[in-house]
């Protein structure tokens, strides 16, 4: 058994809800926890509290408790969501629709009240804070943007960027000098007196992006806001919230249900069906290890070489390695395929320090691509 | 043969035989024609037993409110009538500038010049006094129950019956009660201008609440607004442009209304000079005083309009204190200027009786003329279309036609072929697939040959209640069944019908007219762009100034009432037609394109179909003006029951006012619903979303 193969065969425990198993995560573990998920439970019916006591969402077994719950006629938005979101972290949540997850950033902001769990923000739990304290976190500390913009159609450009620091008592002219930083940084000068409906979709978006930033939130949450516009301009919307990114690092809490704008965004994902969490990890965590048919069917039409990296297709050189080529782990597949076809010996691979992890081989290359299709393999006569 | 006819015509096949029964025998059993006096519940005796008790024991509190309420009217008319003309004229310009711009400001100078010159400045402030007074207080009372209807769903299944029963009551109904509890004066104008006012406000108020996005109230509640702040500053304001059309509604509705109320409340406000000239049968005034409310209507409606559609400008930089206050250093130095001037040229501040200018003589005398040299053409057209279309449908064809009116006398061979050609005509359509038009044309058929008011009333119940059945479900034709029963136990049935029949044959006409007007606008830009400003004028004329011109050619009547009711309820046949025919999907019309149709099967066979739902709104509306304008048509002699509702009002007798007009409302309820339920189930068969 080649070392490759052993990367990508599903592991044998089934981490489903599984939180606290995370491998090969691109942020350090060090990294301080700014926004914490627990047990969150959100029912839609009559009475919901009867489920829980004293609102503790952690129950022994989460599936079959869903399962009661939904038998008594109630819908189960979300169903013992926990993770944790660290510092500078982009966190995407992905699923399909309905599958929960525009409840569970809503109620991460408390826009809807969880019925059972705990929502830990800075290690302080936000379900006991009273409206008046939330108003002030959600002024201070939380930035949102939404799928369909969200706009004031009453006020213009730089009033929308304003109004949370109006809501705040903040002086006019103390707004607006702020709305004209973050109008700057979304590329919007010269549009503060055009109205919402006199923008396109993106730059209605961004709009959108610029009010969130306003009030400088330290967790900034995303609820699918590039779904409603065209490819095009939802490319070049996802390099600017990189750019943003990587200028004000701030903690995110990003929704979508496309799998290549996770790809290009995440540093750690989830995937949720059915109001619970399948799978946590890394981009390429989630592909290279789906725990099971419905994570795969996501990442199904992802492009491995352009996913996968020398590292990541390494084995034993089965002879002697002198002479041979060196590459950096971190080329990608794609890049290494010309080499490898001209050279069958193969290409070492080295990692950062400078120390050999394996090499590269053509026919490493074509299996771990073959591993990557979902295509049927066409009938070979023999 | 193969039978597709569809089962819902058997069922009519079958009312319409019970109808034919109910007529056979209605000679012998007296009751089916008219319900017997003995039975008749006195209503009226206990309504008027129950106001005294109230007017006795709440006097001083309705004495009170309106001793509280005559001080803003009174500081108005005196603020309104202190200031000197030229003053008052200029301020006016001035915002109507703010509001719009210079044409506005333009329109505004000339209607206001136009009020100075024939001579009636006065009696306009007083009624601008009322409005300015009445209009604050309606939007505040509707914007505060669209509040409380918005938050509570109870409180709403309780005000929105209560709109439409205020809203379909006529005004001359509710004029005596209020008489009664406040006593006479201003203040009673103020009060009903306010009560009728004030329900589109609350309409309008709770869909602009409702109509706000989620996301708008989300993006709100993230950026930390308190509920105080998410109400005013993120509710209101998304949804100020719904909010707004109420204001604008609500405006014209208190304007008509402090005209209608100077019936009873009448100092010297315009209201009262329209309506003494119209007494005194000086045409030509009331016309020209009555062109003063108009005027009046469109300069407020306009501007209202106008300061909605302002909104704040961001201007990074800043302006001299000059310009920013310009318009406020205009107006206060025009002013001044113009006050100056009226201290010096009395011109200025009262405009001498002899330079007062009226055409009213001329416009008196050409009236004369037209009427002396036509004589035989207006008695002809009144004639005619009293034999040949107002009789036969009161009376119908067995009592209208006789060798007097028709020429012939009405043989048993006329009969037969009346009735079989009927029949046939409806078997065919129903055959044909067009089960309604056959059900409409049998219907009419029986409706037409006895007259409206000789059906006997269970009949016309049994017809009305299945049709609310087969448009509405039990819950509709159990409603339609209690207030008919209603307008049979308090003893208004002829009346009643007599409404009906003055009123469906305006609003057929007008709706057939205004349709096929609508349908050639929708086709031509040029007929549109002529026809709006039509529209527009006949819609902010007030309901007396209809009246008008048509007194003026056929004198009293109920010809006089038919046409007067036309020329109101036409408009938004137009409306509706153009705007249901010029917004269809676009996929639709190109596939029919495609598909080689004609224009004319383009229109037929894909145009108004798809348009139907729209165009029955259209309809709908056109029934609702034709009830608002039947009321003002009793003060030209109509019999129906808005005569009664202006008899109570005359005679003081607040009982047999209000049944007739809460009578009055059910007739509109009940035609409301109908029309409203049909055109949704044909918005549904047609998978159109409602809009």
């Amino acid at each position: 058994m080649t070392h490759n193969s052993a990367w990508l065969t599903p592991p044998l425990t089934h981490r489903r809800n599984s939180q606290e198993t995370e491998i090969n995560t691109n942020v350090a573990e060090d990294r301080t926890v700014k926004l914490s998920c627990r047990n969150v439970w959100k029912i839609y019916g009559p009475g919901p509290d009867q489920f829980f006591d004293g609102g503790n969402g952690n129950v022994e077994d989460a599936d079959a408790h869903a399962g009661t719950v939904r038998s008594s006629g109630h819908i189960v938005a979300n169903a013992n969501v926990s993770f944790d979101v660290h510092v500078g972290e982009t966190f995407i949540i992905m699923g399909l629709s309905g599958s929960g997850k525009s409840t569970t950033v809503r109620c991460l902001s408390r826009l809807v009240e969880p019925t059972a769990g705990e929502i830990l923000l800075d290690g302080e739990d936000l379900l006991k804070k009273s409206d008046q304290e939330l108003c002030e976190i959600r002024r201070h500390k939380m930035g949102m943007v939404f799928q369909n913009f969200g706009l004031m159609p009453h006020l213009n450009v730089i009033d929308n960027i304003a109004f949370p620091l109006k809501l705040q008592g903040i002086s006019e002219s103390e707004r607006y000098a702020q709305a004209e930083r973050v109008i700057e940084l979304v590329d919007l000068q010269g549009r503060e007196n055009n109205f919402p409906n006199e923008l396109s979709g993106g730059q209605q978006q961004r709009v959108g992006i610029a009010r969130s930033l306003a009030v400088e939130p330290d967790v900034w949450f995303l609820d699918e806001p590039f779904s409603a516009l065209d490819p095009l301009i939802r490319k070049q919307m996802q390099d600017e919230f990189l750019r943003i990114q990587s200028v004000l690092h701030k903690s995110i809490v990003f929704i979508t249900h496309d799998f290549q704008e996770a790809l290009r965004l995440a540093d750690r994902m989830a995937i949720m069906r059915d109001g619970a969490i399948v799978q946590i990890g890394s981009p390429v965590d989630l592909i290279l290890n789906p725990v099971d048919d419905y994570v795969r069917e996501f990442t199904h039409d992802v492009p491995w070489e352009s996913i996968l990296r020398a590292a990541d297709i390494v084995e034993e050189p089965s002879g002697p390695t002198e002479g041979m080529g060196r590459i950096s782990g971190d080329t990608l597949v794609s890049q290494l395929l010309r080499y490898v076809s001209d050279h069958e010996e193969g290409v070492l691979v080295e990692a950062k320090d400078g120390s050999v992890l394996g090499i590269a081989t053509a026919r490493g290359v074509v299996s771990a691509l073959a591993s990557g299709s979902g295509d049927e393999p066409a009938p070979v006569r023999v | 043969m193969r039978s597709n006819i569809d089962r819902k015509f058997l069922h009519w096949l079958g009312v319409v035989a019970i109808t034919l029964v109910c007529i056979a025998v209605q000679a012998k059993s007296e009751w089916l024609l008219k319900y017997p006096d003995t039975l008749v519940v006195p209503l009226a005796d206990w309504l008027n037993t129950i106001m005294d008790w109230i007017v006795r024991n709440f006097n001083w509190f309705f004495q009170g409110i309106s001793w509280v309420l005559q001080w803003p009217i009174w500081a108005a008319q005196q603020v309104l009538n202190g200031v000197p003309w030229s003053v008052s004229v200029f301020l006016f310009c001035v915002v109507a500038y703010a509001a719009s711009g210079w044409r506005l400001a333009l329109f505004t100078l000339a209607s206001t010049l136009y009020m100075v010159v024939i001579g009636y400045w006065e009696e306009s402030m007083n009624s601008l006094a009322l409005v300015t007074i009445s209009v604050p207080l309606a939007i505040l009372v509707g914007f505060a129950f669209g509040v409380w209807g918005f938050y509570s769903d109870r409180a709403e299944r309780a005000i929105m019956p209560t709109l439409d029963v205020l809203q379909t009551v006529p005004a001359f109904a509710y004029l005596l009660p209020i008489l009664m509890l406040f006593g006479f004066g201003t203040v009673v104008g103020l009060i009903a201008s306010v009560l009728y006012a004030f329900p589109p406000m609350v309409r309008n108020t709770i869909v602009g609440l409702r109509g706000v996005p989620p996301s708008v109230i989300e993006s709100g509640l993230m950026s930390g607004a308190t509920p105080r702040q998410l109400f005013w500053q993120v509710r209101v304001p998304s949804s100020h442009k719904q909010i707004l059309l109420g204001v604008n509604q609500t405006t014209m509705a208190s304007l008509s209304m402090v005209i209608i109320a100077s019936i009873i409340g009448g100092t010297s406000d315009i209201g009262w000079a329209v309506l003494s000239t119209i007494r005194k049968a000086q045409f030509g005034e009331s016309l020209l005083v009555g062109m003063v409310i108009a005027l009046m209507a469109m300069v407020i409606d306009r501007v209202t309009a106008g300061l909605a559609q302002r909104s704040g400008v961001y201007e990074p930089d800043e302006k001299s204190t000059l310009e920013r206050y310009r318009i406020l250093i205009i107006a206060v130095m025009g002013a001044t200027l113009f006050f100056t001037l009226s201290k010096v040229f009395i011109l200025f501040s009262d405009w001498p009786r002899e330079l007062v200018w009226s055409p009213a003589q001329t416009m008196n005398d050409a009236l004369t003329y037209l009427i002396v040299n036509f004589r035989a053409q207006i008695e002809t057209i009144k004639t005619s279309s009293f034999f040949f279309v107002m009789l036969p449908t009161k009376i119908g064809l067995q009592g209208a036609v006789s060798p007097f009116t028709w020429g012939f006398e009405l043989t048993m061979a006329h009969k037969v072929v009346y009735a079989a050609g009927m029949a046939a005509l409806s078997l065919w359509c129903a055959m044909r697939g067009r089960t309604t038009a056959g059900i409409v044309v049998l219907l009419s058929a029986v409706f037409l040959y006895y007259g409206l008011s000789n059906i006997p009333w269970p009949a016309v119940i049994l017809v009305f209640g299945v049709a609310g059945w087969k448009i509405g479900g039990p819950t509709l034709c159990l409603g339609t069944v209690l207030g008919l029963g209603f307008l049979v136990v308090t003893g208004n049935w002829a009346e009643a019908m007599l409404s009906v029949y003055l009123c469906g044959i305006a609003a057929t006409l007008s709706f057939l007219f205004g349709t096929t007007v609508g349908i050639w606008a929708a086709h031509n830009d040029r007929v549109s762009a002529f026809v709006r400003p039509i529209n527009d004028t006949m819609q902010t004329m007030p309901l007396f100034v209809i009246l008008i011109p048509f007194v003026m050619v056929f004198k009293i009547g109920e010809f006089t009432g038919l046409l007067a009711i036309m020329a109101y309820a036409f408009v938004p046949a137009i409306r509706y037609a153009e705007h249901g025919l010029r917004n269809l999907p676009a996929n639709v019309i190109e596939a029919g394109n495609m598909m080689g149709a004609t224009k004319r099967q383009l229109l037929w066979q894909v145009k108004i179909p798809l348009a139907l739902p729209v165009m029955l709104l259209g309809l709908n509306q056109t029934i609702m003006y034709a009830i608002a304008m039947l009321v003002i048509a009793a003060l030209v002699g109509t019999n129906g029951l808005e005569q009664i509702v202006y008899i109570g009002l005359s005679d003081g007798d607040f009982g047999v006012g209000i049944i007739a007009g809460l009578g009055m409302a059910i007739i509109a309820i009940i035609a409301d619903r109908m029309t409203q339920g049909w055109s949704k189930k044909r918005q549904a068969e047609l998978g159109l979303g409602t809009q």
